[in-house]
């Protein structure tokens, strides 16, 4: 990670980099004999993996092929082969169920994008506001990051308390005290269980946004913001010119590693709104839940599953390649 | 690079990979056997206030079985939110308990996944014969014409509860016994500042049980003899639109009831906040919530004209649990020895009384306790004037599908948009698009 601190000269970088490994390299292949050793460590490594990921993953995806409903389920090695029938349910746009899928769809891309940006922003700022030590620092940052200690049900369901119609804190301050609605909002059913879900779930991320930020930011030297400052350039310019740079490296992951969270997330919609969210705040996770337990479909949610997982690998795929050759081209 | 990727691969793969393997698991397994005859794994429904209330209510009663038979019975009371799920988890991977409860809504779409023991002649000459059960709850144990999948437990039925002290400073003398009673009493109570009535519009099987009645009512069926699913008939259309009409256009239930799903409007009439609840043998919940017996009435659920019965006068689902042994049960014949345990006259009275119910089973309907008054209006409506809800396999489905489509309305209703017979029309038509082809 020090070499975060050369963002803006490639050179240095890159040779720090691929020197390390190699250079190690020659001594080891010098014992050829225990060349096996690695791979003997990393097999159990690689069974688990298999196990744990590969294994499953296969399983969803020949279910996909499968007609697994209720009748099936009990011995769903004995269902009925329904080829791609299961993709075309969920891709047909024009019949109720693809409609529903495409429009949880775009409601979580939405949401996720949204929520991803605010997280980042918010953590962001938070980091750089605690970059300089000064009395009760250390106290803040441990309640910043309350949020994201706290048992995720335990969290949501005082947001739910707080949203609630009749009783809610959330009415009661905009609408009772600050009187900026004409009358209390729904905010657990109907449109605004959208902007419900985002608070909650840019509340629970930012923290973590907030954390790696706080990480990235130990490694910035410090005479470079005195070198700046001697240079002339005010805090705004620091934070553009030697900051955000030299943090492009965690942003990367932090945002892709926020993305897919944010876009997977089954809790707090879960938690929030149960079985059947409303329209507005149709996440696919639950759909895709919603597509297989409550209907007993599991061949099209699992379908569903295949199709999501194909979108996110698209995703990380086309962001890492863009990133990094944004990076590339930066560098030169 | 390479490291990120990795782990960025990492990432997406396990995240999905634990969303696909929610779906995966399943072992072939054939039928039961006698391996372990000593022990049994026993799922309960929980039918008191708590988890807790209901162990204690049922592990006395389990040891003494254990003290007559010999068998160990491991408790599991497993809450509502989780049954369905945890049953499907065991069908499908076919490690589940050896006797578990089961809504009986759920009969045929169980039955249909041939999970549980049917309950034969045979079966049922061991546990003293089919004659023992009350027909309406037999009524409730699977898809007509095929081998029962589960044993009727604890009987329940719909009732309209009321705050007498509300109802007197009001000026009612005497409960609604029609919709338009209802409605006028409501803008009565309201007139002096209590709200009319509770309803949870965000719970999908509230939703349900409250608009199948309604449909009977207006003498329609929400499918067809065959077993189709037949949601936007006029008729289905209209009952649908009364019940939804209670809030947008009567406005006797209160809008902010539409995002209730964790029986709130239980607390909000315990606490006297509201006049009337229509629930299903409500008496332990509200004693537990502080509220004294004498403090509210009970009377049948309101019909549109005339008194309860048949037909058009139903009043009531069928509600209740029942009893199943699964399949692949290794001890089969415990198994139905502890059937005919729970189902014995005694501990019928002792259970049915710990968690107000109603035995299913007759002789012991006629206990005394089961005359109170609470308990006569409701087994009177489970004799009379109740109805099974839909005996189809896809029967859960239809429970989410149009408790969906009446959670959506009462949002629209309560957000002040226009509940129209189109817009209802609208949200059964995409439910009904949502049921299996198959």
């Amino acid at each position: 990670m020090t070499t975060t601190v050369d963002a803006g000269r490639p050179t240095a970088q890159k040779s720090s980099r691929a020197a390390g490994p190699r250079r190690g390299r020659p001594g080891r292949s010098g014992r050829a004999g225990r060349a096996w050793l690695p791979y003997l460590l990393l097999l159990p490594a690689l069974i688990l993996e298999l196990l744990v990921h590969l294994v499953p993953m296969v399983i969803g995806a020949v279910m996909s092929l499968k007609e697994i409903t209720q009748f099936y389920i009990r011995n769903w090695t004995a269902a009925p082969w329904s080829g791609f029938d299961n993709y075309r349910v969920s891709v047909d746009v024009d019949a109720p169920v693809g409609e529903a899928l495409l429009h949880s769809f775009f409601v979580t891309v939405g949401f996720t994008l949204l929520s991803v940006a605010l997280c980042w922003l918010i953590g962001t700022a938070a980091a750089i506001c605690l970059q300089d030590s000064f009395r009760g620092r250390g106290l803040l940052r441990t309640l910043f990051l309350v949020p994201y200690a706290l048992p995720v049900y335990a969290a949501v369901i005082t947001w739910v308390f707080m949203f609630q119609h009749d009783n809610g804190l959330v009415n009661h301050v905009l609408h009772d005290q600050l009187h900026l609605t004409d009358k209390p909002s729904f905010w657990l059913i109907g449109d605004n269980s959208f902007w419900a879900l985002l608070t909650v779930s840019v509340w629970r991320g930012w923290p973590f946004a907030f954390l790696i930020v706080m990480a990235g930011l130990q490694n910035i030297p410090r005479e470079l913001y005195e070198a700046a400052a001697l240079d002339g350039a005010g805090m705004w310019q620091q934070i553009r010119r030697i900051t955000l740079p030299s943090l492009r490296p965690v942003n990367q992951v932090l945002v892709l590693v926020l993305f897919l969270w944010t876009f997977n997330d089954f809790n707090t919609p879960y938690v929030m709104f149960g079985k059947a969210a409303p329209r507005a705040a149709d996440l696919i996770s639950v759909h895709i839940y919603q597509a297989s337990f409550v209907s007993w479909d599991f061949g099209t949610g699992s379908a569903m599953s295949v199709l999501l997982l194909l979108f996110l690998l698209v995703v990380t795929g086309v962001y890492l390649a863009v990133t990094s050759r944004g990076r590339r081209t930066a560098d030169v | 690079m390479r490291s990120i990727r990795a782990a960025a691969v990492g990432a997406v793969t396990l995240s999905l990979a634990l969303a696909v393997s929610a779906c995966g698991g399943g072992t072939p397994t054939g039928g039961g056997s006698n391996d372990s005859p000593k022990t049994l794994t026993y799922w309960a429904s929980n039918q008191g206030a708590s988890i807790e209330i209901d162990k204690k209510v049922l592990q006395p009663e389990l040891d003494k079985f254990e003290k007559q038979n010999g068998i160990k019975v491991k408790l599991e009371v497993v809450p509502w939110n989780d049954l369905l799920n945890r049953i499907l988890t065991a069908t499908t991977s076919g490690q589940g308990p050896d006797v578990l409860n089961i809504g009986n809504t759920w009969s045929a779409s169980l039955q249909a996944t041939g999970a549980l023991l049917p309950w034969d002649e045979k079966n049922f000459a061991a546990i003293g014969g089919r004659d023992r059960f009350v027909d309406s709850a037999l009524g409730s144990t699977g898809a007509p014409g095929k081998d029962p999948a589960a044993v009727p437990l604890y009987s329940m039925a719909y009732g309209l509860y009321y705050n007498k002290k509300i109802f007197a400073e009001a000026g009612i003398s005497k409960p609604p016994a029609t919709w338009a009673e209802l409605i006028a009493d409501g803008k009565k109570i309201q007139a002096k500042g209590k709200q009319a009535i509770g309803a949870e519009g965000a719970s999908l099987n509230e939703n349900v049980h409250h608009v199948f009645v309604f449909a009977k009512q207006h003498g329609a069926d929400f499918f067809t003899a065959d077993g189709k699913p037949d949601f936007t008939s006029d008729k289905v259309v209209a009952a649908v639109k009364q019940y939804v009409d209670l809030m947008a256009k009567d406005k006797v239930i209160p809008p902010g009831n539409a995002e209730y799903a964790q029986n709130q409007s239980v607390s909000d009439f315990a606490k006297g906040r509201t006049a009337m609840l229509l629930w299903q043998t409500a008496s332990a919940n509200l004693r537990s919530q502080g509220m004294n017996p004498d403090d509210y009435g009970i009377t049948p659920v309101p019909v549109q004209s005339g008194t309860p019965g048949s037909g058009t006068q139903i009043n009531s689902m069928v509600a209740g649990v029942n009893v199943a042994v699964f399949k692949n049960t290794h001890n089969l014949d415990g198994a139905t020895q502890f059937v005919k345990f729970l189902t014995s006259d005694e501990e019928q009275k002792i259970l049915n009384k710990a968690f107000s119910s109603i035995p299913p089973v007759k002789t012991a309907q006629a206990d005394p306790a089961f005359n109170t008054p609470e308990t006569a209006v409701l087994k009177n409506t489970l004799a009379t004037s109740a109805a099974a809800l839909p005996q189809v396999p896809s029967e859960s489905q239809f429970e989410t599908t149009v408790g969906t489509a009446v959670k959506e309305l009462f949002a629209d209703a309560a957000a002040g948009r226009a509940v129209t017979t189109e817009s209802v029309k609208a949200k059964l038509l995409k439910a009904q698009q949502q049921m299996p082809a198959k």
